[in-house]
């Protein structure tokens, strides 16, 4: 038999309803993985051994007496981005460390109504700012295809224990690529849904009008079956969309045949590996071979949304996490003199360097005299964008091409220059700009680090991308190979 | 010298709105409840947590806009105003700035030269309350009650049309009369649910262009708007008298020392960083909606007051005060309705001694221990010469002690006015037997004695003679 460890979500279901083995043990043996194997990653900033366990138990019980949820006694782990009731969530940040939240997120309770079991919590970003983790508080997590190399950013521990079977599933969010760009770089499926589709109430918010949740897995059924559970209106969300959450897993197996997949030309330009831009070529021949029909599409605003987006974002995020000043809860600075050395030291201490350099930025480009020639150039300039892709989904159906120029960069190559880091995300930053979904799904090797394939798609299009990905999968294997150390 | 300046006024009135839960979350709004027992986490800013419109604030400020005849915006947007205070639990006020939900309405006071005067209404937006800063009992520490955070705000911002403090008084009394005809606020000061800052500047009488203004914070009562206004423009006038500069500033106005003192300069200022809250929708206001709430407008003040003044007969000042408040006309039309027909007698006694009584006792209209029934009764017993106006004062304070009816009462005590003229002409005679002197001295022209004789008949009869039947009698029989 299959490890458990290396088998899906959807492998570990089936093997659950046919009684082969129980939640406890799944989760017991994942335990064990994390102990072992996580110090080599610090994906973890929190892991539930005894809570798991509990809930593994619960859910054996209950798939005894017949009432198993869609997810019963499936293992996943959650970023540490979303609110956990009595769990600590930190956000990757000082300023968080010892918070511990009263409430669940939308996307927590609704994993645990389906019978998901919880293994932990894992590291990100602090706040989500990073395309690395590397600007954790907790430290930064390591890729397990190679130690020495990043996992991507900013939901890197959500991409590092499903890359590294330490978990078969993750939460994550994705702000400008957060999902996406980790996902490519580890080697497994990461989808940002439709903005809307999935609710933000209880995800810790960085920039509210970009940021979305969404799943890392290793196969595209394993993330359906996921978003199916997550995905729908959510009244405590104002920014959810009331829109029919569709039969995921069910839809699978559409055909390709006919799906018109758009090429933007500016993707294959002077910034893109050579090597990453031929594994993204030779995906796209798979899909044609299978009956999709590839046209040129010109998104003519692209080299904008980089920069867009570090207006929006940052603009955003000034005003998001302003809440955390050491009054109510988090990080409060010793012995404060007055009320502005509480403000100062406890911000100045609790927060890290990029958050502050965001911090920072978003509140020039608010202030007055900027705002016109920065925030409300930066939402123009957003309208055009999501115009382009608006005018490309009329001729096709998907667009595809990298999720990220390089495979995985070395950790500490891109701290001192932050430009470059966030260069890293020239690919997936659109998809945030204007609101739609997108996944990445590995389509090759380089140098052995893993290349992802970038799919994106017109509103409410989770179900296609998903189930091209999933025909994509049917003939090949690059979803299914693993790291050395961690198969 | 104060004649040759003009005084210039501009009014932001904060009135909160009278929902059950507030503008954002669930919690509850009522007043006086234990520190932080109504706020909820959305209240408190926790991480993750979002902002959900209560739409019923979309409705009651739609509502005001329509009786002040303002333009309903089809798309409003909320904005947020950031700045850094312990009781802002997120750091970010939620409120309206570049498209208001009201904009551009007016109303009328009577003007200082007695003409009605417009005043025009720029904006009227949405917002939610901050918390409130405790400096005392903390040992050197601040207590932050965070109950009031979250609680639904309407700004509404006048246009500088207002001439004095008297007028700004006229303005925001009408106002407080109209969200409470609405029903959209119960417009208590004590509490801070209507609270105002004025914009105060002068130039010289003529000049086109504005004075440097101030801005007067946190006025919560009639009394101190008026005075802070008035110390105010004396303060600038003595500024620009003695050669100085007004400075654009904020400014505190202290009740015990009746004066204004400044707060912070114009450099001093928060950029506040307005932009629109990502968090929320713009509110989408259909067009049939707002005919709706149209046709479904109570009638308000000034109409009921014109009303009143034409089916009543009602001198137009008495008409004024008895529609001040919606309750307070209510009842008055239930007395009308409830009697005889003598609306003018009526609102005296509603005027008068009702709103005396309640006055005296710390009473609202609703809270009235005299029914507008009751005083229909008693005001139909005047008419139809029962008692005189003098015993029903005695009538009234019985009522108003819970004893009944009026004619419960005055079958009760005997109050029954002696109306025959067989028993009054002998007491009259008998008046006239005892005090020769006096009579002497009237028929030889000491006409005001004829108060004497009065006086002395209604004590014999303990008030219940006809006033109108001792005179005309004592009259007639004094002559002879």
């Amino acid at each position: 038999m299959t490890a458990l460890h290396e088998m899906t979500l959807s492998g570990l279901k089936a093997g659950l309803d046919a009684g082969e083995f129980t939640s406890v043990e799944i989760v017991s043996a994942l335990l064990g993985r994390i102990e072992s194997l996580d110090p080599q990653l610090n994906a973890f900033i929190t892991v539930l051994g005894e809570a798991a366990l509990a809930d593994a138990a619960r859910a054996d019980e209950a798939r005894a007496r017949g009432d198993a949820g869609p997810l019963c006694g499936l293992p996943i782990v959650h970023k540490d981005i979303f609110c956990m009731r009595d769990v600590r969530t930190t956000c990757g940040s000082r300023m968080l460390e010892n918070f511990v939240s009263p409430y669940d997120a939308t996307v927590v309770e609704r994993l645990a109504g389906a019978g998901a079991v919880v293994l932990g919590k894992t590291n990100m970003d602090e706040f989500a700012m990073g395309s690395s983790n590397e600007t954790s508080w907790f430290g930064p997590v390591k890729n397990p295809w190679d130690p020495a190399c990043s996992p991507g950013g900013s939901s890197g521990g959500s991409a590092a224990a499903v890359a590294a079977r330490l978990a078969p599933a993750a939460t994550a969010t994705d702000t400008g690529g957060s999902i996406r760009q980790p996902a490519a770089l580890t080697g497994t499926v990461g989808i940002k849904p439709t903005y809307g589709r999935v609710s933000r109430y209880g995800m810790i918010a960085f920039a509210s009008s970009l940021d979305q949740a969404g799943v890392i897995t290793r196969t595209a059924e394993d993330s359906a079956r996921l978003l199916g559970v997550m995905a729908g209106f959510d009244e405590r969300d104002s920014t959810s969309i009331d829109h029919p959450v569709p039969d995921y897993v069910g839809e699978l197996d559409v055909a390709l045949d006919g799906l018109r997949i758009g090429i933007v030309r500016q993707h294959f330009d002077a910034g893109l590996d050579a090597s990453c831009a031929q594994a993204v070529r030779d995906a796209l021949a798979e899909l044609e071979k299978r009956g999709a029909v590839l046209t040129e599409v010109d998104l003519p605003n692209l080299d904008y949304c980089v920069p867009t987006y570090y207006v929006v974002a940052p603009a955003e995020c000034s005003s998001n996490l302003s809440r955390f000043d050491g009054v109510r809860f988090g990080y409060r600075a010793k012995d404060p003199e007055d009320l502005l050395d509480l403000y100062c030291r406890s911000r100045g201490e609790g927060f890290g360097a990029e958050v502050k350099r965001r911090i920072m930025t978003g509140t020039y480009v608010l202030s007055a005299g900027y705002y016109d020639a920065y925030y409300l150039q930066a939402q123009k300039v957003r309208q055009l964008i999501s115009e382009d892709f608006r005018r490309a989904f009329a001729d096709v159906d998907l667009i595809a091409g990298p999720t990220t120029p390089t495979p995985a960069f070395r950790l500490g190559d891109k701290t001192d220059d932050p430009i470059t880091m966030y260069l890293n995300d020239i690919y997936t930053i659109g998809a945030n700009l204007a609101g739609l979904p997108a996944l990445s799904a590995p389509c090759g090797m380089v140098d052995g680090l893993p290349v992802g394939l970038h799919l994106v798609g017109p509103h409410w299009s989770e179900g296609r991308l998903l189930a091209a990905t999933h025909q994509y999968q049917q003939d090949t294997a690059w979803h299914e190979a693993a790291p050395e150390a961690f198969r | 010298m104060k004649g040759q300046w003009e005084v210039v006024i501009g009014l932001e009135i904060h009135t909160q709105l009278a929902t059950v839960s507030k503008i954002f979350s669930g919690a509850a709004t009522a007043y006086g409840a234990a520190p932080n027992t109504q706020a909820c986490l959305v209240d408190l800013g926790y991480p993750g947590t979002l902002p959900v419109l209560n739409r019923e604030v979309v409705r009651m400020a739609a509502m005001f806009g329509l009786a002040v005849n303002a333009t309903i915006a089809p798309r409003s947007v909320f904005a947020r105003k950031n700045y850094f205070y312990p009781d802002l639990p997120k750091g970010y006020q939620i409120s309206q700035y570049e498209l208001p939900i009201v904009a551009g309405g007016e109303l009328f006071i009577a003007g200082d030269d007695g003409a009605q005067k417009r005043i025009g209404i720029t904006r009227a937006h949405l917002e939610e309350d901050a918390g409130k800063s405790i400096h005392e009992g903390f040992d050197r520490q601040s207590g932050i009650d965070l109950n009031r955070a979250g609680t639904p705000l309407l700004e509404i911002v006048s246009e500088p049309d207002l001439r004095s403090a008297r007028e700004a008084v006229a303005y925001m009394r009408k106002i407080h009369s109209i969200v409470r005809y609405l029903g959209i606020s119960d417009g208590n000061m004590q509490e801070g649910s209507f609270r105002c800052d004025a914009n105060v500047s002068v130039r010289p009488r003529g000049q086109e262009k504005l004075g440097t203004r101030a801005e007067l914070k946190n006025l919560n009562s009639f009394r101190f708007v008026e005075r802070a206004i008035n110390f105010e423009i004396e303060r600038q006038i003595d500024v620009l008298e003695d050669g100085g500069e007004v400075v654009q500033e904020t400014r505190l106005y202290d009740a015990d020392r009746d004066e204004t003192r400044s707060m912070r300069s114009k450099e001093e200022a928060n950029d506040y960083r307005y932009f629109p809250d990502p968090d929320l929708l713009p509110v989408e206001i259909d067009a049939a909606w707002v005919e709706e709430l149209r046709s479904a407008l109570p009638e308000l003040p000034d109409a009921k007051r014109e009303r009143f003044v034409a089916q009543y007969e009602l001198k137009p000042d008495d008409a004024e005060i008895l529609t001040a408040s919606r309750a307070l006309a209510d009842y008055y039309e239930a007395a009308v309705s409830a009697g005889s027909g003598a609306p003018q007698a009526v609102g005296n006694w509603v005027i008068g001694d009702l709103t005396g009584a309640l006055n005296r006792d710390g009473l609202d209209i609703a809270e009235s221990k005299v029914a507008a029934e009751q005083l229909a009764g008693l005001v139909d017993r005047i008419a139809d010469n029962t008692i005189s106006g003098k015993i029903a004062k005695e009538v009234f304070d019985a009522m108003w002690a819970g004893e009944g009816s009026a004619d419960e009462i005055i079958a009760a005590r005997g109050l029954k006015q002696i109306t025959d003229t067989s028993a009054i002409e002998a007491i009259v005679d008998k008046v006239i037997a005892a005090n020769p002197g006096q009579v002497a001295e009237y028929q030889a022209g000491k006409d005001k004695l004829i108060g004497f004789f009065v006086g002395q008949v209604m004590k014999e009869t303990q008030g219940k003679a006809n006033p109108g039947v001792v005179n005309q009698m004592l009259k007639a029989k004094l002559a002879g």
